[in-house]
């Protein structure tokens, strides 16, 4: 009989601290889990009490990787709330904005994080000596994308213009047209990020889930829209707590989430199940390379998914620069804000998945509710199913090949760690 | 002895982060794209972020990060017993940054807020910067850190030199890039008092400065005090604004302890 025991104390190249846990004595399952030991930081807590205009630069700070996300979900709960009206341009920028950091992310993840498990090597650093092409490409990418945020919002870890209302800041049409050159050169780069991920030997593992996230009539949604599950539901996204039905268990200092199932999936491999319609004609044609068309239920492919919203991120982006450019620019302020009591609800489809942000305001416009749910509490569940399904296929192997196996699932995920634990929240009435 | 002096060997990095974004480790890796030689000058031995290597044989390490849990102080006292230099990376580190603003709230509440009645599950105390811990020898400010002064600060380390962090205030940046002033166009700025060296990124992008990179270490108060009344602001607007980055610095632990 099998006697297995893994023990990853701290999961490398994740974001945030995680380990995982699979203990096997003569075949029977001991323990099989993938726990959050991340250190707590209370942001829905001490948020409350500022003022509106600070919130979305608090909350920024919850994540470096995604704090675009963050401060588009936050601004948008804050716009509902206190009934501000984006212009068509501040539209234009925030959804390309958004962009920038897909891009920024899936590079960083599927480049840096998951490339070097099928090279072999414990980080993207040798491949400078054996691959240099590869990590320049990857660099250039990675640049590019942070130039984009950059342009736009001053930065892409903690954008300082990205305001409530709109920007403190406008790309210059000279800016936009130097990136857009920028852009359409890059195809090429990005042509080979798919030749070189559609080549990669990717575990074979199938395991068919919920898939959830965001959706909208006109465009693959990003900031706003519905709440739909592959398992049929849609929520208008006031009603995301139907979705999310937080619940905590004691070996994670993150909270978990189920809806129809045991569990459900969200990120880019959610997203491509729920809306591959609407992905850029170039996007499919990159999916059709990984053999890829929905419903996908295997998910270590979600990294596949993201390459193929890398190409639909370039693709709109060129795009909404386009519309910007063929519009004019114009010099322009953030909408007026009328402080008033309200509460509101903003939604992003984040690099990781759906990002729910929930606040209530004074008459002031001081805060005095928040809620916030992050993508990776809401995958918890689910990568802990896979765990628990794939442990018992592989038992055969090699400890070592189970315990990369495990990690290369979990990374997989690219869970935001940092992220899933600085918004445990009960519920508030 | 400095981290640079052994001969011929790379001095080794390691990097730890504690409660924190991990935006600064972020901004490390991106400040290869530019500077892809820094992997020609030091050897890194221990990067969870980024990388599968675990050493603990190290000469420099770059931690970011709050401490905001007793166990978390056991860590980071490893750390420093194994580094020869030891640099607080970014604001978590060097100041608290916004983990502190829960330490001018009442404990009990904060942790009922977010986990009910599970609240003694999780262990959490006051946030801190390193520096309340153990020896710090150089931080890099900053939320997020800059990437130029972060080259700028290895290279020095590798020299053996103290690193140049500037001590005068945003607002010199600002006359030299010829921003318009934040507090001309009806917005609050930290811009007379916090420590510049980002390029007085928030007003040069519209928005005023909410001084992530700390204090200067003798701040003109008055000439502060002129500018605020000129605005028709008060010292609490200021303040409050000022706890945003700097909770820790008025507080400490407040009633955390």
């Amino acid at each position: 009989m099998t006697t297995l025991n893994v023990n990853v104390h701290y999961v490398t190249r994740v974001e945030g601290h995680g380990n995982i846990v699979v203990d096997i004595k003569h075949g029977e399952v001991k323990e099989c889990r993938f726990e959050v030991v991340e250190a707590p930081r209370f942001f829905e807590a001490f948020v409350r009490g500022r003022p509106y205009h600070d919130i979305n630069h608090i909350v920024s700070r919850i994540c470096g990787i995604c704090s675009v996300g963050h401060s588009t979900a936050s601004t948008r709960a804050t716009e509902k709330a206190l009934n501000v009206e984006l212009s068509e341009q501040a539209w234009l920028l925030r959804k390309l904005n958004f962009h920038g950091e897909i891009l920024d992310s899936h590079v960083l993840h599927t480049y840096y994080l998951v490339a070097p498990d099928f090279f072999g090597v414990p980080s993207v650093i040798p491949l400078v000596e054996t691959h240099r092409e590869v990590v320049e490409r990857a660099l250039r990418l990675k640049k590019l994308a942070g130039d984009l945020c950059a342009m736009i919002s001053g930065r892409h870890t903690h954008p300082c213009a990205l305001v409530v209302g709109g920007f403190t800041h406008t790309p210059t049409e000279r800016e936009l047209r130097a990136m857009r050159e920028r852009l359409v050169a890059a195809r090429a780069d990005m042509d080979a990020t798919v030749d070189l991920f559609a080549s990669l030997p990717w575990p074979q593992f199938e395991r068919e889930t919920e898939y959830v996230s965001l959706r909208k009539d006109d465009e693959y949604a990003f900031i706003d829209g519905v709440i739909v599950s592959s398992d049929g539901f849609t929520y208008p996204i006031e009603d995301y707590r139907k979705v999310t039905n937080e619940y905590l268990v004691p070996f994670s200092t993150a909270k978990w989430t189920k809806h129809n199932r045991e569990s459900y999936m969200v990120g880019a491999l959610a997203r491509f199940n729920n809306n591959y319609d609407q992905l850029h004609p170039k996007a499919k044609e990159a999916a059709a390379r990984f053999g890829m068309k929905p419903i996908v239920t295997n998910p270590f492919l979600n990294t596949a998914a993201q390459v193929v919203e890398m190409v639909h991120s370039l693709e709109d982006s060129i795009r909404i620069i386009d519309e910007l450019l063929s519009r004019g620019v114009r010099e322009e302020k953030p909408a007026p804000v009328k402080v008033q009591a309200g509460e509101g609800v903003g939604a992003c489809e984040v690099p990781r998945g759906v990002l729910f942000h929930h606040y209530v305001y004074d008459e002031k416009g001081i805060c005095v509710e928040a809620n916030c749910i992050i993508p990776t509490n809401q995958n918890l569940a689910n990568l802990n199913a896979d765990i628990r399904a794939l442990v018992p296929q592989i038992l055969d192997r090699p400890q070592e090949e189970v315990r990369l196996l495990l990690e290369m699932l979990v990374r997989a995920y690219d869970p935001c760690i940092s992220c899933s634990t600085h918004f445990l929240r009960v519920e508030f009435v | 002895m400095t981290a640079g002096s052994k001969k011929q060997e790379k001095p080794k990095v390691a990097f730890f982060d504690f409660a924190s974004c991990e935006g600064c480790q972020l901004t490390v890796v991106d400040s290869l794209q530019t500077h892809l030689d820094l992997l020609d000058a030091v050897e890194i031995v221990n990067f969870r972020e980024a990388a599968t290597l675990n050493g603990w044989d190290f000469d420099i390490a770059f931690v970011e990060g709050s401490i905001t849990r007793p166990h978390d102080e056991e860590r980071l006292r490893r750390i420093r017993e194994q580094a020869k230099v030891l640099v607080a990376l970014g604001a978590c580190a060097d100041t608290g940054c916004v983990n502190a603003l829960k330490n001018l709230l009442p404990p009990e509440e904060v942790r009922r807020y977010v986990y009910g009645e599970h609240a003694d599950w999780y262990e959490t105390y006051g946030a801190r910067p390193l520096s309340a811990v153990v020896k710090v020898d150089a931080v890099i400010p900053g939320c997020p850190i800059d990437r130029e002064e972060f080259v700028e600060v290895v290279k020095a380390l590798l020299v053996g030199k103290r690193p140049p962090i500037p001590d005068y205030p945003v607002c010199v940046e600002c006359k030299l890039k010829g921003n318009v002033c934040i507090f001309h166009v009806g917005g609050i700025c930290m811009g007379p008092v916090a420590r510049a060296g980002c390029g007085a990124i928030c007003p040069t992008y519209g928005d005023g400065c909410e001084g992530c990179r700390g204090i200067i270490p003798h701040p003109n108060e008055n000439a502060m005090k002129e500018v605020l009344d000129e605005a028709g602001l008060s010292v609490d607007d200021m303040m409050h604004y000022f706890r945003m980055f700097n909770a820790y610095r008025e507080v400490g632990v407040g009633q955390w302890e």
